[in-house]
């Protein structure tokens, strides 16, 4: 059983590994993902953005500019999202009989 | 409470890497301008810093590294400075977060950007890491010796 499982990881590493290859060169405007049209029929997100990023804000990171820049309110609310998880479990998990 | 190790090697092997672990934090954080990396990313690795001084040196030891009554203060410095540059924009004359509205004028805007955006990567890293090191003390706070 064990061999079995091995074996099928195997066989699956060497699928992700074979089609890892077909994959587009990462920021290839020509990749069949930026070539998607919007319904206006202008280009999509991504392509505007592989364009203008370094253009509008100087940063060679697209993912940086977007996750940063462009969607900025995004990121605040994961950081807000992750600050109030946090204070939630340092309340819930506080030592009991605590008076402060 | 933990109390750490007796063995030398431990510890001593805990502080040097625990301040290699900065070290990189730090360069990770400062480099999401170039090459992978950022606030979530960074702060992650401060805090594994702080928590492996935690377990190496005991929960008593290494509250010089950082108190533990600190840490939840720092993550909420690290979410109060987002929040606040944000609406630095927004007294400027810009719209939230619109980074390009701050009034230096020696500065081009796409530069303003890439400041800004360095901030905001600070706070995010100083509330991540503030939030991981009070959810770790919390939790071992009432754990008990094992010997």
């Amino acid at each position: 059983m064990k061999a079995f499982r091995f074996l099928f990881l195997a066989a699956f590493f060497a699928v992700l590994f074979w089609a890892s290859f077909s994959l587009p060169p990462r920021g290839d405007l020509k990749a069949p993902a930026m070539q998607e049209l919007s319904r206006s029929g202008s280009l999509s997100a991504g392509s505007y953005y592989m364009e203008n990023s370094y253009r509008e804000t100087h940063t060679e990171n697209i993912v940086t500019a977007v996750l940063a820049d462009y969607r900025a309110f995004d990121t605040l609310g994961e950081t807000l999202v992750v600050f109030v998880a946090g204070v939630a479990c340092a309340l819930i998990l506080r030592k009991r009989g605590d008076p402060s | 409470m933990i109390q750490g190790t007796d063995s030398v090697v431990v510890r001593l092997s805990c502080r040097v890497v625990a301040r290699i672990i900065q070290v990189f934090a730090i360069y990770v954080v400062f480099h999401g301008h170039y090459s992978p990396g950022g606030g979530f990313q960074g702060g992650g690795l401060l805090a594994a810093a702080v928590i492996l001084l935690r377990i190496g040196e005991g929960l008593e030891s290494s509250q010089r590294e950082l108190p533990s009554r600190h840490a939840l203060m720092i993550g909420s410095i690290g979410a109060l400075v987002f929040l606040l540059s944000g609406i630095a924009n927004v007294i400027f004359g810009g719209r939230y977060l619109q980074y390009d509205s701050l009034p230096f004028k020696a500065i081009p805007p796409e530069d303003l950007h890439y400041w800004e955006i360095l901030v905001i990567e600070i706070g995010v890293a100083l509330a991540v890491m503030g939030i991981l090191v009070a959810i770790f003390d919390r939790l071992m706070e009432g754990v008990p010796d094992d010997d």
